[in-house]
């Protein structure tokens, strides 16, 4: 473990920026948003940015390819680049989670190289959490807010920053700040873990129940008479799974440039009416049969996929964002009980 | 800080359910914590005492909803409206969107409602509970001892800051006492944004809309916005788009939208409370608004029902193109 005063954080930042483009939390008008660093930005403490940081290797549109027509010829263009190294700095214990989320979707056979190609590029360094909120329930998915992952896992006390590398890429990046870092033992950071952890004892919604949920539920879920409920007043706006770090979902288009055509991909939400459109027209025709699907998704299909991982890392940002305030914390309540009584 | 209670509501309501008045109720349902409020239908008293809710989190309008919930029930639906809300109301009926006859609505008084990320601004993450006590609130959060006493004037949500009347154009029945349209500032910021050179204005929309998710939460909680297909949703319309294009692309669905509800738009202030990215989307619908009133004479949509707004009637007095022009001519 290394370590390096509070005050020179700025000098880590400016160290790492020589190198690759660093993006930290900075406040704006419209809540924290991941920000490319220079000595101007200050580096925020809020507790989640409103867009998660998947946007770095799953932004919300990208090109995939250009089509270009000439007589009879269509020419393909490969609009494929390698990205350039980057670094992005503050991420959350629930965030870097969803990283393994999404790697299992983007990286299995056939491996989605716009996705690998920004995952080999970018370094993901991590913050603990010192200040929960009420709509935190990471603990619910038994991860770790006092340790997140990551390649590389900071933790801040008011006159230190603490410094640990968990790859190779961390330990690379660890080994270029060592002239401004020093040794150190980890006492100080294992205090700091055990006050947070005695406030993400005290969370409200720390004792969600998820035993009613997994892989093999899709039957006796299905049909459950709380979705029509739960689900009556959504509006369909898909806000809820655009500020999701770990909603996956996509759609491929055509634009007409008028000479030729790019393909590109961008977010869909399965909240929207056209969501999987096929030629036969939509097979969830109803906003319920929308809501569910989102629910279903991340509480039951995924983890029958995927060795039992629930694809929610509980970040409440869906909690926080909601216009009508309704979220999966209250799917789980309502359906799968309340509490681990 | 609400003068009319939970339970003079749920009294209410539980007396016209019995008497058969209305067979369900449009109501605000608690959910975790106190202001994260969901609007949900209830259909007998019971569920009223288990779930109902009003404080000062209840901010959502609820006339929207009976376009789609009026064509689902037998009987009448009980809707409680805010004066705010009364105005979209009208407006709705104005354009035949759902069935007078099936609703019975109930006017009650609003003292204006609070707004969660203003509290957290000053009393931070963390919130477990928050208590009024007359024009006080109590916030008890994980990270104080002792819950903290904030004003909750400073806590009220921008369209409540700049209400524009505590009068009720619609009801069947008022709770409490009547207000009046009142005077309000709501179009200063606009002012502030025409004073700008037209860069200004420029990189003040950019710095706004840039942030867009493009979400549709704001077109989707609009009483304004009814259509049954967006033809943002239509994707043989040409013009669906799930994203933003560039960081600016926004800026051609924000516009277009704000023509589209030009006129009809109540300032009801639902798209900025419900914006993730914290963009004031009513700026835009207020220019209208405030160009409106200037070009065509005072005009507010909603005050009755079957108004005709000024960019949809024809009379001789109207303002030729020409001046507008003039009027831009000088302004910049
Ligand atoms: S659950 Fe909420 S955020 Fe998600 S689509 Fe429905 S209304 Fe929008
Ligand atoms: S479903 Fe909600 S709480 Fe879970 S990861 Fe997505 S935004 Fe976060
Ligand atoms: S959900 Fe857990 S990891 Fe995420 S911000 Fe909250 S406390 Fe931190
Ligand atoms: S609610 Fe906000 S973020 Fe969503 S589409 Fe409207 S302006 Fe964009």
């Amino acid at each position: 473990m290394r370590k390096c005063k509070a005050e020179k954080l700025n000098d880590i930042f400016a160290l790492i920026a020589q190198d690759m483009t660093l993006y930290l939390p900075v406040d704006t008008e419209g809540g924290a948003a991941f920000t490319k660093w220079n000595e101007n930005v200050k580096y925020s403490e809020s507790l989640n940015t409103v867009r998660s940081p998947k946007d770095f290797f799953f932004p919300q549109t990208e090109n995939l390819m250009a089509f270009k027509t000439e007589g009879k010829n269509i020419e393909i263009i490969d609009t494929r680049s390698e990205t350039e190294d980057f670094a992005v700095f503050g991420v959350r214990a629930c965030d870097t989670k969803s990283f393994d989320v999404l790697d299992r979707v983007f990286l299995s056979d056939p491996v989605d190289s716009y996705y690998a190609n920004r995952r080999e590029h970018g370094v993901i360094i991590s913050v603990a959490c010192t200040r929960p909120s009420e709509t935190c329930f990471c603990t619910a998915f038994d991860i770790d807010a006092t340790s997140p992952q990551g390649d590389i896992s900071v933790w801040k006390t008011e006159t230190d920053v603490y410094f640990e590398a968990n790859t190779e890429k961390g330990a690379a990046l660890m080994e270029k700040l060592s002239a401004l870092t020093e040794d150190c033992d980890n006492t100080a950071v294992e205090s700091a873990k055990e006050s947070t952890k005695a406030i993400l004892s005290r969370l409200p919604l720390k004792d969600l129940k998820l035993s009613a949920f997994g892989g093999g539920k899709t039957m006796e879920l299905f049909e459950n008479e709380a979705w029509d409920e739960l689900s009556q007043s959504c509006l369909g706006c898909g806000t809820c799974t655009f500020v999701c770090p770990t909603c996956q979902c996509y759609d491929i288009k055509d634009f007409n440039t008028g000479n030729s055509v790019v393909r590109f991909r961008c977010w869909d939400s399965c909240m929207y009416s056209d969501f999987t459109k096929m030629a036969h027209g939509n097979n969830r025709l109803t906003q319920k049969e929308r809501f569910r699907q989102r629910f279903m998704h991340k509480l039951v299909y995924y983890p029958e996929n995927n060795d039992g991982l629930f694809s929610c890392v509980g970040c409440g940002r869906c909690l926080a964002k909601c216009p009508i305030s309704m979220n999966i914390v209250k799917v789980i309540k309502k359906i799968g009980g309340k509490t681990n009584e | 800080m609400q003068k009319i209670t939970r339970e003079q509501l749920i009294d209410k309501a539980s007396k016209l359910l019995s008497n058969g008045t209305v067979s369900c109720v449009l109501g605000w349902k608690l959910g975790d914590f106190d202001y994260d409020v969901t609007p949900a239908v209830f259909n007998t008293v019971e569920e009223l005492n288990e779930g109902f809710v009003f404080n000062d989190f209840c901010g959502a309008n609820f006339s929207k909803y009976l376009v789609a919930k009026t064509g689902k029930v037998d009987g009448k639906i009980l809707v409680f409206l805010k004066p705010c809300d009364t105005y979209s109301f009208n407006q709705l009926l104005t354009e035949h969107r759902f069935d007078r006859e099936k609703v019975y609505a109930v006017g009650i008084p609003c003292e204006g409602m609070a707004d969660i990320a203003k509290v957290k601004a000053i009393c931070g993450e963390g919130v477990l509970a928050i208590g009024t006590d007359g024009e006080k609130m109590t916030v008890a959060t994980l990270y104080s001892d002792e819950p903290a006493l904030i004003d909750a004037k400073d806590v009220l949500a921008e369209r409540c800051e700049n209400c524009k009347s505590k009068k009720h154009v619609a009801y069947d029945e008022l709770l409490g006492e009547e207000g009046d349209v009142i005077e309000s500032n709501r179009f200063d910021e606009v002012a502030k944004l025409e004073a700008m050179s037209a860069d200004e204005r420029f990189a003040f929309w950019q710095n706004e809309l840039s942030r867009c998710i493009r979400c549709n939460a704001c077109r989707d909680a609009c009483p304004a916005c009814t259509c049954e297909k967006c033809v943002f949703d239509n994707p043989t319309s040409g013009v669906e788009n799930k994203s933003p294009a560039n960081s600016f692309e926004e800026k051609l669905f924000h516009i277009i939208r704000a023509y589209h509800v030009a006129g009809r738009c109540t300032d009801c202030g639902e798209c900025s409370r419900v914006c993730p990215q914290n963009i004031p989307l009513h700026l835009l619908n207020r220019k209208f608004i405030k160009d409106m009133n200037e070009f065509y004479g005072e005009y507010q949509a909603g005050a009755e029902v079957g108004m005709r707004a000024p960019l949809v009637d024809y009379t001789t007095e109207d303002l030729e193109p020409g001046e507008v022009f003039d009027r831009r001519d000088t302004d910049a």
